[in-house]
């Protein structure tokens, strides 16, 4: 067959066809929210930028932030953090060797996903409480 | 590089439905992925319907039935039908395994039948695996010594014989390789959970003595370390085996190394 150009083979389908699963769905979670931190991040800095900027400065900031579309990125934000935070966590335990069982990853996976969520909760509670 | 979306000319389309066999009481629809080299068409669907009362109980079963009944056209690997020889690995019911060891009373509803993701197509359910080959062979899959080879054979106890556990089972079916989202999009520079699980497996043979080499070979951003323990390897592999924790051997071997 030598000189007979081959056909461009297509792709096989992947994404398009594969199984979403827990697991799965929660590493490409975990690096959106990482990927989020560097927003919330910004707007940390920007909100203390303004505090040593001037009063003035400084009110506007916080009535946006205050805003309930100001808030509702705070909770966004909030969840992000913890959620990467425990995931972390997970990679922790993963590097030392240990948690690669069938039936412990689902447990992990699980306690990661409650375990921001009701985090964020308790955070949130907290932070209206002592307010 | 992730692309989310496949090449025009690997879009799937619509296929042929063919004839339903006739009188039968229990049937199930098999939807098949289909490409040939032969024409310009696109890869596309087709629908057989099996009557389960005339056919075996596995997946490999029903596409030898539609093979040898209905449409001889179909092309897919097959051998040992008992799981191992790895030929007729892919991806069924939205997750890779093999049709021989898949029973179609595992699948709910119509079966969907496609080749190992993310991989170049020969035809229909057989995928292109030179890649995965030369990637196997790039690990110098055999047993490089330094000593003198000894008069009988080389001398292993039984705990570290039992070391390999769950290592040497492995037999490149690809199905953990080609269910990783890491190798989907950077399949060309990282090695991929089966050839890194095989990289273990001598990496931690008690009578191989390359291992440094080894290590200062798979000591790469990509080669290695591309893995995210986004665990589909461990949950996809027929043989039960845990390519991640193997991976995770490895990084901790690199560590270890270090201090």
């Amino acid at each position: 067959m030598a000189g007979t150009p081959m056909k461009e083979r297509p792709l096989s389908p992947h994404l398009q066809v594969y199984k979403p699963m827990l697991t799965m769905m929660m590493s490409i979670v975990h690096r959106i929210t990482g990927a989020g931190l560097y927003f919330g991040m910004a707007l940390f800095v920007w909100w203390l930028f303004a505090a040593a900027h001037s009063a003035s400065y400084f009110d506007f900031v916080q009535g946006f932030i205050g805003s309930w579309f100001g808030r509702l990125v705070l909770l966004g934000f909030t969840w992000a953090l913890v959620h990467h935070a425990l995931g972390g966590l997970r990679h922790l335990v993963w590097d030392t060797g240990r948690g690669f069982d069938l039936k412990l990853i689902e447990v992990l996976a699980k306690a990661n996903l409650i375990g921001s969520l009701a985090l964020t909760l308790v955070i949130w509670i907290v932070a209206y409480a002592v307010r | 590089m992730v692309e989310l979306a496949l090449p025009n000319n690997s879009q799937v389309t619509e296929g042929k439905v063919w004839p339903k066999p006739a009188g039968a009481s229990r049937t199930r629809e098999f939807k098949v992925y289909r490409w040939s080299p032969d024409d310009d068409a696109n890869p596309r669907v087709d629908t057989y319907t099996i009557d389960l009362d005339d056919c075996g109980p596995m997946v490999l079963d029903a596409l030898i039935k539609i093979k040898n009944e209905i449409d001889p056209t179909l092309t897919f690997r097959r051998s040992c039908r008992e799981g191992i020889c790895g030929s007729c690995a892919m991806n069924i019911d939205g997750t890779n395994t093999l049709a021989c060891t898949r029973g179609i009373d595992d699948v709910k509803g119509e079966v969907r039948i496609y080749p190992l993701p993310h991989m170049p197509v020969v035809k229909d359910l057989v995928p292109d695996l030179t890649r995965f080959y030369a990637q196997h062979r790039s690990i110098e899959p055999w047993l490089k010594t330094e000593t003198p080879e000894p008069r009988t054979e080389w001398r292993q106890s039984k705990e570290d014989r039992e070391k390999i556990d769950g290592l040497y089972e492995c037999i490149l079916c690809a199905c953990c390789s080609t269910s990783c989202p890491s190798y989907w999009w950077n399949g060309d520079r990282y090695l991929g959970p089966a050839i890194l699980l095989q990289a273990y497996r001598w990496l931690i043979d008690s009578r191989d003595e390359a291992t440094g080499e080894r290590l200062d070979n798979l000591e790469d951003p990509f080669r290695l370390y591309r893995c995210h323990t986004i665990m589909n390897c461990a949950k996809a592999c027929p043989k039960g085996l845990n390519p991640a924790k193997a991976i995770a051997e490895i990084k901790k071997l690199m560590v270890e190394r270090r201090v």
